[in-house]
């Protein structure tokens, strides 16, 4: 933005210094004021162009193209059913859908399981990595390393750890109980591990975005406040929590949606991958409900029709936590 | 200045648009050329093992195999939306027999192998037809393996039981299913640390391999609801499972393969192909294993087809591949290295098939074990969904080993085959 503005700047001045040299005739010095204003008026759209450009091919077009397809029966095992219209029966459908709601369930299961703890986690880690600590950096590069590392690298451990037969954490358990816990046949313990995984993964990529917004905070409010006779746990509640107020709420909205489209994880926690998200879709996300429909039943309408529903949920659960925390210490500012 | 500027801009945007756009030109028949594969299983070679494919580069200077292994369902589904989209598939593509009749709907989209001077008559008629459209003018498919069953078993294990090692002793042990889950009741008493099978689905698949109707009727209407044969597979599954008999491990995942390794079962329904898949999870357990006949004399699980989608760029080159992969020779020297049943009965009489004796499996004579089981099997009906309700039902099994009630297990998978079969 600002070298445009630069740019606006100085151009004038450079035309002026070069018409007495070329001399050019009216005509084309209308010509070049069109062209500048063109330039002036144009080219910001051309700069965006390449973005809007992408999103209308890879964004709006397949969401439009969805909820086309969302109204046809259509499977590619049945020639011609894409062209069929039979209006919004896949909706009504899912509506009564017990395996969708069931995925709803897991959905939204998950995603508190994983969300809460892993912020509240990230905040703290935060907050310690923002002590003069030795090796600081080190430190705070070190609690990304979960977040670049590939899902499928973190599920092939989480696996092993969670394992029946030969896992780690029954073998740690094995003192206190009569039989392995079998992780994948219960909801509960399913959650736990799926869960487990988004908070290894997400956890230090939130504490870091905590912290760059935390190093914004005045230090002289911190030492106000200590002058004052504040706890460090004041300190941290009084002033730090209300100035991460924006970040706390960006945060929120950015776990939600990925909570809510949550499929890699729980597909690789099903060794089968046979996408059922366990032998009776005991961690089923709907994301993964969705890929199930599609990839493996063939019903490309009906998988659409989830897709769009689960849209609607996510702009509405986003609005919802907006509002929520929108909330979180408002009434002194 | 600033013209030249904005010009080069739209330039640059021109080019990259430009980029994106890029189409494949036709392949020149003598230049180099690299045939792709997508595989679900050890179909033509093992992880660690691919002399085939080495082989035919050694005849054809100019050509590159690369093979592309995936799980069963990924493969299936990866192929199905690639021929929708209308590109991405490789040019070779294996279809399993179970979903097979899934594909045949869409004959335009694969090479017609009536018209590629295969000898058809080779293969017996109802495999051909599987692959072929109703009216049989169309062939997408060449036949590779056929399943044949049997029953692997760990003599050690069985020695440790008290059971008898011998291969016709075992085998006598069995005549039916419910004897095999009879002696698998006195197998987990005498070791309980040791289960008797490794997956339920695998008994139920064992068992419905010597049915001709199972999920399908032969005019393509789903009868598996009411189909009593299917019922009664369930119900000697779960029996098993309820007598603690199954170690519940889901079929082809890592825990079911370190299965093999460590022992966690005796015996498991053993089609031609399981016995690639033992070799290459346990390479160590060589000579601990040995194969008697399956319960009920015959029955079939699995077999292949090899397809060369028509988008592919080098179609020719593939189908020369795809002949030369299924000719008989080739199918002889898989079974002998793989484990993988010659589709072809001309082959089964032939001295190298017939005598072949696995060192592996305790120089049990597979060439005549599998063949004589594939004898009197049915001529088994599948429809487009078969191999994907055969999963829901390993799944529907497996959530009984975790404790659902078998009844509730049923229904859901009921329910979840509609879904994915429902619509035709």
């Amino acid at each position: 933005m600002s070298t445009d503005l630069d740019h606006r700047g100085a151009s004038p001045e450079e035309e002026s210094r070069r018409r007495p040299a070329g001399a050019p005739s009216p005509r084309r010095q209308r010509w070049r004021s069109r062209l500048y204003r063109l330039d002036l008026k144009g080219s910001p759209y051309l700069y965006i162009f390449p973005f809007f450009g992408l999103f209308a091919v890879f964004g709006l077009f397949p969401l439009v193209y969805t909820a086309v397809i969302s109204t046809t029966p259509w499977s590619p095992r049945q020639p011609g059913s894409q062209d069929e219209s039979i209006g919004l029966e896949n909706y009504q459908n899912l509506l009564g859908d017990e395996n969708f709601h069931n995925a709803l369930i897991n959905t939204f299961g998950i995603g508190l399981v994983s969300t809460v703890p892993q912020l509240l986690l990230a905040l703290g880690i935060a907050h310690l990595l923002n002590y003069k600590l030795r090796g600081r950096l080190f430190l705070r590069m070190g609690v990304l390393v979960p977040y670049i590392t590939s899902v499928a690298a973190v599920a092939l451990i989480f696996n092993q750890i969670f394992a029946r037969d030969f896992g780690l954490l029954n073998w740690f358990l094995q003192p206190f109980m009569e039989n392995p816990i079998d992780w994948r046949a219960e909801k509960w313990s399913s959650w736990l591990a799926v869960s487990s995984m988004v908070i290894w993964h997400w956890t230090g990529y939130n504490a870091l975005i905590y912290l760059a917004a935390m190093q914004t905070i005045p230090y002289e409010l911190y030492e106000s406040a200590s002058i004052d006779g504040a706890s460090r746990w004041q300190q941290f509640w009084y002033i730090t929590i209300p100035s991460l107020r924006p970040t706390i709420i960006f945060t929120v909205i950015v776990s939600t949606i990925g909570a809510l489209q949550l499929f890699a994880e729980p597909f690789l926690f099903d060794t089968t991958r046979n996408s059922n998200g366990g032998s009776e879709r005991q961690f089923q996300t709907v994301v993964l409900y969705l890929y199930q429909q599609f990839w493996t039943n063939g019903r490309y309408g009906y998988a659409a029709a989830i897709a769009w529903t689960l849209f609607l949920v996510t702009v509405v659960i986003a609005l919802v936590n907006f509002l929520l925390v929108r909330r979180i210490r408002s009434a002194e500012d | 200045m600033r013209t030249s500027r904005l010009v080069a801009l739209t330039a640059v945007s021109a080019l990259a648009l430009a980029a994106c756009g890029g189409g494949d030109e036709a392949a020149d028949p003598n230049g180099e050329i690299t045939l792709t594969i997508n595989v679900f299983g050890d179909n033509f070679s093992l992880p660690d093992n691919r002399e085939l494919y080495d082989e035919y580069e050694r005849m054809h200077d100019n050509i590159t195999i690369v093979e592309n292994r995936s799980d069963i369902g990924t493969h299936h589904q990866n192929l199905q939306a690639r021929l929708t989209a209308g590109s991405g598939t490789a040019d070779l593509e294996v279809i399993e027999v179970g979903q097979v009749s899934g594909f045949i709907g869409q004959p335009d989209k694969f090479v017609n192998f009536n018209e590629q001077d295969v000898d058809t008559a080779q293969w017996t008629d109802s495999t051909i037809q599987r692959a072929s459209t109703p009216d049989g003018s169309s062939l997408i498919g060449l036949p590779t393996d056929i399943g044949g069953l049997a029953i692997c078993y760990r003599t050690d294990l069985f020695e440790a039981a008290g059971l008898p090692t011998d291969r016709e002793a075992v085998s006598a042990l069995w005549p039916t299913w419910e004897d095999y889950v009879a002696t698998g009741d006195k197998f987990v008493e005498a070791t309980p640390d040791v289960k008797w099978f490794d997956a339920a689905g695998h008994v139920f698949s064992g068992i419905l391999g010597n049915e001709e109707e199972t999920y399908y009727n032969a005019e393509g209407d789903l009868v598996v609801e009411d189909n009593q044969a299917v019922r009664e597979a369930w119900d000697t599954s779960v029996q098993a499972i309820q007598n603690g008999q199954s170690a519940a491990l889901p079929e082809f995942s890592p825990e079911w393969n370190t299965g093999f390794q460590q022992g966690q079962f005796a015996t498991i329904t053993c089609p031609a192909w399981m016995m690639g898949y033992i070799q290459a999870n346990a390479a160590d357990t060589a000579g601990k294993w040995d194969i008697a006949t399956i319960p009920g004399g015959s029955g079939n699980w699995g077999g292949s087809y090899l397809s060369v989608p028509s988008q592919g760029a080098n179609t020719e080159a593939a189908v020369e591949l795809a002949k030369w992969l299924t000719a008989p020779e080739q199918n002889i020297k898989l079974f002998k290295t793989i484990g993988n049943f010659p589709s072809q009965t001309s082959t089964w009489t032939e001295p190298e098939v017939a005598n072949y004796t696995s060192e592996f499996f305790s120089n049990a004579p597979a060439g005549k074990i599998f063949p004589a089981s594939l004898e009197d099997a049915p001529a088994q009906i599948y429809g487009p969904q078969s191999t994907v309700i055969g999963t829901t039902f390993a799944g529907a099994l497996n959530s009984v080993e975790q404790g659902t009630d078998p009844d509730e297990a049923w229904d859901a998978a009921m329910t979840d085959i509609k879904a994915a079969a429902g619509e035709g």
